[in-house]
């Protein structure tokens, strides 16, 4: 007979080690995954893990890893915090959405006169803008006790359609003969994130994702604010006892990952997309929520979860195209890793007993 | 003598780390009260969970009327006339008694026949009680005897009780003890679990007494003395808290009127209390569980603020005020729960110690942890109040009851409160270190500081306390000088027995 039986103590060991055992059980489920569909399964797990960073075309795709990875990490730090606190921001998507439009409108509103602050300009819009789309699901918790985890979800939807409405009206490019979509920022050098050193992906939404893990850090494992974020996820009551307001944490967590969120958009519309587009968003927030509990909440976790999860989507796309792979296998794999992070999770405060009891 | 009815012989468990039962052996005949006594982490329930099927011997044997008996589960326990009731009971708030009692049953009758069933146990035993009534609106001691007669029904021949009293007022405790003089008097036997040393005296014939998971004595505790018994439980001689006389100082907290909603339907409302309390004065205040103590601490603690004028702390209003801001100005409270609201299990104890300690122990400066401060700070608790523990990089989760109880305790303590609220002080805790707790309270009293102390151990109450005030249904009672009172008087002022009046429905 086989026990769950609860440890004395977290086992530290197994919480490093179950992010790296996931990795593994989804390489060898996915491999036969694969294998099922009558694809080598090896030459798959290759393609998705090797060919990115190693492969002939690698001058190509690492670059694709910093640009990929960093609005994960940047929106998953975010949520991270809030995660901790037992506070559920579903709705970053809609947060990152809004982050690109208000960046994006701030910088156009110039268009086409150049200076050195516009691009900082859009930054602060574009962090506003995500702070207070998630502001609206804070103060209602805070005032009325709606439930943050529906409200922020919902205005995901509300915040596609002024993406639609923005790309089709007040942001639409005058010059576009017609298309949907907005004037492109990468040919608007006073709004261009360009890439800070050519060839590597680097712009400054790498930067500001390196800054908030490291901000991220500090706050947790330093300053009061972290450590009630850390107890209230951990003992409400506790938390209260000691002096936690959870109104204020409620609207401090909503609101900086709001704010981080924002900013991820922010930085993507006027880097890598370049345009408001009508289908901008692709699902960085939600894959987010996956990239914060790989890290396990944690600032530098995330940061390599965030870069893992950037692979598995390039990876993914290589083998899509070389190997033929459907799509939804290839988010079948995305979701193993998840679940089976969540199954070793499990023997971080728990442990397998065999047969019977044994006498110490 | 009969022959024994249930005999264990050399029985053993361990558990990694921890030997629970080592070579215990004892006998209980039928119709015998036979009371199972030791400190906290002894091993009595260890011991009778083996008895009950919960847990299986490392080694050892146990004989019912003759016969080998090895319960694999609680069913097999009760279909051989083995009948439990816990400590902590198993209802469902929101169906009614009988109800309750079907669900525990192998072949449950129909609701009807049930609750005539429960009548009849209800009305032979004395235990006054009710089918019908929904078990969320009874008193503790109403719940209990649910437990009990879902016991009863079973005509078990071996009762097991574990720690009974502890929920019930003075005149409740009476009632039990009747229902349990009857039973033992038709032939059941039972094994009564308590650490609660004149109960014993009062109600069982025999005693077995363990200490570290070993049977250190057997003897017959109305022809021994409690002070006897305890010394045989802790293995040492005990101190009995020694106390300075001391002047009537200032007043240092005063309420007014205090009142306050439930926090939810299952908490009580504060109405009107008011008390003022004394520098270098302990006021007492008991109650049967859940009349409105945990509200009591949390409106005291600041986690509940309340409406101004309330509640004045040295002259000056605080009754909206948070926790730190009492804290601060040095009113300080431990609640009762030490896991999830005084300590967060998964944290070590200098995450814990930074918990309430930031403050007035300097742990931070501009919203900064001084992480190795606070290290410092839970070894000074550690040490200061002898916690068993591998230092403050463990976990709380990973200390017994009572050491965590101990060190959330020392935890304020050491912070030098000037008025202190405390609920269940020694909840849990060994009965040395529960003196060593007591005389901590008493010390912090005869430097000047005003305690309020809430607690379900009314023997603790009268060693400790100046006044004593009594708290029912959210009302406090006017306090009366604790020197003198009777255990009667306290039991009326708890509110005498709850739900007698249903005797006979």
């Amino acid at each position: 007979m086989i026990t769950v039986v609860k440890r004395p103590e977290p086992s530290r060991a197994f919480s490093l080690a179950a992010p790296l055992l996931a990795v593994l059980a989804t390489m060898v489920f996915g491999g036969l995954l694969f294998a099922l569909l009558g694809k080598d399964p090896l030459a798959a797990i290759v393609t998705i893990f090797w060919e990115p960073l190693f492969g002939e075309f690698a001058f190509f795709y690492r670059p694709q890893l910093l640009i990929k990875g960093a609005p994960l990490v940047l929106i998953a730090i975010g949520l991270s915090l809030g995660f901790k606190a037992g506070i559920w921001n579903i709705g970053a998507e809609g947060q990152y959405i809004m982050g690109a439009l208000f960046g994006a409108g701030a910088g156009l509103a110039f268009y086409p006169a150049e200076s050195i602050f516009i691009l900082p300009l859009m930054v602060l819009a574009g962090a506003f803008g995500g702070w207070i789309w998630a502001m609206i699901p804070a103060v209602l918790k805070v005032k009325f006790g709606t439930n943050e985890i529906l409200v922020s979800l919902m205005l995901v939807y509300v915040a596609e359609q002024f993406l639609a409405s923005m790309s089709l009206g007040l942001l639409k490019n005058p010059e576009g003969f017609g298309f949907p979509g907005s004037r492109n920022l990468q040919q608007y050098p006073s709004a261009h994130n360009a890439e800070l050193i050519a060839g590597t992906g680097m712009h400054w939404g790498v930067v500001a994702a390196m800054i908030a893990v490291i901000f991220a850090y500090v706050l947790l494992a330093r300053h009061r604010l972290g450590f009630a974020i850390r107890v209230t996820g951990q003992a409400p009551r506790a938390a209260a006892f000691a002096g936690v307001r959870p109104a204020r944490l409620v609207l401090f967590c909503l609101g900086m990952s709001g704010l981080l969120a924002g900013l991820a958009g922010m930085f993507e519309v006027s880097g890598p997309a370049g345009q408001v587009t009508i289908d901008f968003n692709v699902g960085y927030g939600f894959t987010a929520i996956i990239v914060a509990f790989l890290g396990r909440l944690h600032p530098v976790g995330i940061l390599l979860a965030g870069l893992l999860m950037a692979l598995t989507y390039i990876g993914g796309d290589i083998a899509q195209s070389k190997l033929g792979l459907p799509a939804a296998a290839i988010q079948v794999f995305q979701g193993m890793l998840l679940f089976f992070l969540l199954a070793f999770d499990l023997f971080t405060n728990y442990r397998l007993r065999l047969g019977r009891t044994e006498v110490a | 003598m009969t022959d024994p009815l249930l005999t264990l012989s050399s029985l053993t468990k361990a558990y990694p780390g921890v030997i629970a039962n080592s070579d215990v052996s004892l006998s209980i005949a039928p119709g015998e009260v036979h009371a199972l006594l030791g400190e906290n982490g002894a091993g009595k329930s260890t011991l009778v969970k083996m008895i009950y099927g919960l847990v299986k011997p490392d080694s050892g044997q146990m004989q019912m009327n003759g016969a080998p008996f090895a319960p694999s589960e609680p069913r097999a326990a009760r279909l051989a006339g083995v009948g439990m009731v816990f400590q902590h009971f198993s209802l469902f708030d929101a169906m009614t008694v009988a109800e309750n009692i079907a669900l525990g049953m192998e072949h449950a009758p129909r609701l009807g026949a049930l609750s005539a069933q429960i009548s009849a146990v209800s009305e032979a035993y004395g235990l006054p009680l009710s089918p019908d009534r929904i078990v969320g609106d009874l008193s503790a001691g109403e719940r209990q005897r649910v437990e009990i007669i879902r016991c009863l029904l079973q005509s078990p021949k071996l009762l097991i009780m574990d720690e009974p009293t502890s929920v019930l007022t003075p005149q409740e405790v009476e009632i039990l003890f009747k229902t349990l003089r009857k039973l033992s008097a038709e032939g059941t036997a039972i094994l009564y679990i308590s650490h609660k040393l004149e109960e014993i005296r009062s109600l069982c014939d025999t005693a077995t007494i363990l200490r570290l998971g070993k049977v250190v004595g057997e003897c017959a505790p109305r022809e021994t003395s409690a002070r006897d018994m305890a010394e045989m439980m802790v293995g040492k001689l005990l101190q009995t808290p020694t106390r300075a006389t001391h002047e009537k100082g200032e007043v240092l907290l005063a309420l007014s009127g205090l009142s306050a909603a439930a926090p939810n339907s299952f908490g009580m409302a504060l109405k009107d209390i008011s008390l003022e309390l004394h520098a270098g004065e302990i006021l007492g205040i008991g109650g049967v569980a859940g009349n409105g103590q945990d509200e009591l601490l949390a409106a005291l603690s600041g986690e509940r603020p309340v409406a101004r004028g309330m509640i004045t702390y040295r002259g000056t209003d605080i009754g909206p005020l948070g926790p730190n801001a009492r804290r601060e100005s040095g009113l300080l409270a431990a609640p009762e729960e030490r896991m999830g609201h005084a300590a967060v299990p998964d944290m070590t104890l200098s995450e814990n110690a930074m918990l309430t300690g930031a403050i007035r122990m300097g742990l931070q400066e501009k919203g900064f942890m001084d992480w190795p401060q606070a290290t410092i700070f839970a070894q000074s608790v550690i040490d200061q109040f002898d916690v068993r523990t591998s230092g403050p990089a463990a976990a709380a989760r990973s200390l017994s009851g009572g050491n965590l109880q101990k060190f959330v305790i020392g935890r304020e303590i050491m912070q030098g409160p000037k008025v202190f609220v405390v609920n269940q002080p020694t909840w849990g805790v060994d009965a040395s270190a529960a003196a060593s707790i007591r005389q901590a309270l008493l010390d912090m009293a005869a430097r000047g500081a005003a305690l309020i102390v809430i607690s379900q151990d009314l023997d603790e109450l009268m060693e400790i306390s100046d006044r004593f005030a009594a708290l029912n249904e959210g009302r406090l009672s006017p306090p009366r000088n604790a020197q003198g009172l009777t255990v009667e008087e306290i039991g009326l002022l708890m509110g005498g027995a709850h739900g007698m009046e249903v005797a006979h429905v």
